[in-house]
């Protein structure tokens, strides 16, 4: 078996004293789209900023293609929670996109003709070419959410993580988003997205993390994604119809 | 009025006022983006205990005992406001307000104590600075400029702020990305392997170097204005970061020049004998710049749109 995209063991964070996040294991193989779902306050978003180490690790450990994050980061690109950032910042959308490169050039090196090329592509991709001038705060949501992963797309990474890429964006974005996705799914790259929206995640991806602090099941949709998990995850968070409803389009 | 008197009265004050608006005014863009702006405040405060203990440490007032201590005391502030901030789980603004109005009064005390008679520090020193006696005395008219002599006989405040000024400027150049991710996405900038809280302290480093550098010349009151009002007011000229930095040192180097002018020839043209203080004349006229680009700068609705 080939080394996995992401390998978590006994990750623990806790946040202000007390476990958001308690002793998760999960294999996420290359080439895999990876829904991680769970209630709200499951950890979902700490997990992965646990893995990237945005926020530390209490216990247990982050293997990206078999090696720690430092060795690995230039092969994994980020996208961030839009809500995390004040859009208020006096920049412009090209200038966003070009933070991805600051890994490739480095703090000094001028940016070049090649270097702006390669942002408008990834602005393309996701539909915003037109917009590249445009006042970062003078975009619509969905339109912040497809610059956020433009720059993610201007890394070239290998290992995609995204942190609710479709929380509050108009239909148009969620489809350029899932197409972009899938994109890179095609080529061989590795997706993991926390996700909300249940119903779209048979649509969307192939593998399945359910989360309640503690891992609740993961692995491929039909294996995980079932009414048993689905209840034990969400407890009684969700109707029984509903469930049953969702774990029946997979299997 | 540009003659030879100009030179020797008013050229060095002005150049210094220019140095220490600006010196301040650099730094306090990314505070303001990092809503950090009230740092600069506590900065300034706790450099009069700094100067105190400095003084009673060493008995003298010479200027590197008392820089040293002024920086010394804007690092334990900073240790202080994270302590209280991660310990008491409060606000930032709420930690900085606490210390540096503790440590300013607990300066104040120190300074009541110690018997500083014999030399010139006082809380009227610590907050307007003494900016009209820093004096060029060698200049004899322009010609003085190009005199090695007379040159030698520079208040030596105007030198340390050019260093200052020039320093800063090659950090902001050199730290130019690394400041602008981590104040706009730490995460992400965490995410890409950035020293995020080393660049945070670094900055803030920065800001207290320029503090020291610019309150020995011209006090706290000019100190705590450059570092909000000129950034505030280039906020809401545009919507790019580079040109914010430009204007804000515009409105900086207008400021001090204005806010001179008017303290020293104001009252005359109004008939009042007596000139003002130079120092709150210029952080005047730099909140006024600030209330006029919140009238009518071209980007002031931005805020309104955003939460509309």
């Amino acid at each position: 078996m080939s080394i996995p995209a992401l390998t978590l063991k006994g990750v623990t964070v806790s946040y202000g004293g007390r476990p958001a996040v308690f002793s998760v294991d999960v294999t996420f193989p290359i080439g895999s789209m990876t829904a991680i779902i769970g209630p709200n306050g499951a950890g979902k978003s700490t997990l992965l900023k646990g893995a990237l180490g945005i926020v530390p690790l209490l216990a247990g450990e982050a293997r990206f293609f078999g090696l720690s994050y430092q060795d690995a980061r230039r092969r994994v690109a980020y996208v961030p929670q839009r809500a995390s950032v004040d859009w208020d910042f006096p920049a412009r959308v090209i200038d966003v996109v070009m933070m991805g490169l600051y890994a490739e050039t480095g703090f000094l090196r001028l940016f070049r003709q090649r270097h702006r090329d390669r942002a408008m592509e990834c602005l393309s991709r996701v539909g915003m070419d037109a917009f590249a001038e445009r006042q970062i705060g003078a975009l619509s949501g969905g339109q912040q959410q497809r610059v956020f992963l433009a720059r993610a797309l201007a890394e070239a990474g290998e290992l995609y993580i995204l942190d609710e890429p479709f929380a509050g964006v108009d239909a148009a974005t969620e489809r350029a988003i899932i197409a972009v996705l899938k994109d890179l799914k095609a080529e061989g790259r590795t997706i993991i997205a926390v996700h909300h929206d249940l119903s779209t995640v048979p649509d969307y991806f192939d593998r399945v993390v359910l989360l309640n602090r503690e891992r609740i099941a993961d692995g491929p949709l039909e294996e995980a994604f079932t009414q048993t998990h689905l209840q034990s995850a969400y407890g009684g968070r969700l109707a029984a119809g509903q469930v049953a409803d969702l774990a029946a389009r997979v299997g | 009025m540009l003659g030879a008197e100009f030179v020797q009265l008013s050229l060095t004050p002005m150049l210094i006022g220019i140095l220490s608006a600006v010196a301040c005014a650099l730094p306090g863009n990314f505070l303001l983006l990092r809503r950090q702006a009230l740092i600069g405040d506590a900065i300034s405060h706790v450099v009069l205990p700094g100067i105190v203990v400095a003084f009673v440490i060493t008995g003298t007032i010479t200027a590197w005992p008392m820089m040293i201590g002024a920086g010394v005391a804007a690092l334990v502030a900073v240790g202080l406001i994270e302590v209280i901030k991660r310990l008491g789980r409060v606000e930032p603004g709420a930690a900085m307000g606490l210390v540096f109005t503790t440590l300013f009064a607990a300066g104040v005390l120190l300074l009541e104590r110690t018997d500083t008679s014999a030399v010139h520090i006082d809380v009227d020193h610590a907050l307007m600075g003494s900016l009209e006696s820093l004096i060029w005395f060698d200049a004899t008219g322009w010609g003085s400029l190009l005199d090695p002599v007379a040159l030698a006989g520079l208040p030596p405040q105007l030198g340390r702020l050019l260093i200052v000024t020039v320093a800063m400027v090659l950090f902001l150049r050199v730290m130019w990305r690394g400041l602008v991710i981590t104040t706009f996405d730490p995460g992400y900038a965490r995410a890409i392997g950035l020293p995020v809280n080393w660049i945070g302290f670094a900055l803030v480093v920065m800001t207290a170097i320029a503090a020291v550098a610019a309150f020995d010349a011209v006090g706290s009151i000019i100190v705590i204005a450059m570092f909000v009002c000129p950034p505030a007011a280039a906020r809401l000229m545009t919507n790019r970061l580079v040109h914010q930095i430009w204007w804000s040192v515009g409105f900086a180097v207008l400021s001090a020049i204005l806010g001179y002018i008017l303290a020293g020839y104001g009252p005359g043209w109004i008939g009042a004998a007596a000139s003002v203080s130079a120092a709150g004349m210029i952080a005047t006229v730099s909140g006024v710049i600030l209330a006029l680009a919140c009238l009518f700068a071209p980007e002031r609705r931005r805020a309104q749109q955003a939460t509309a």
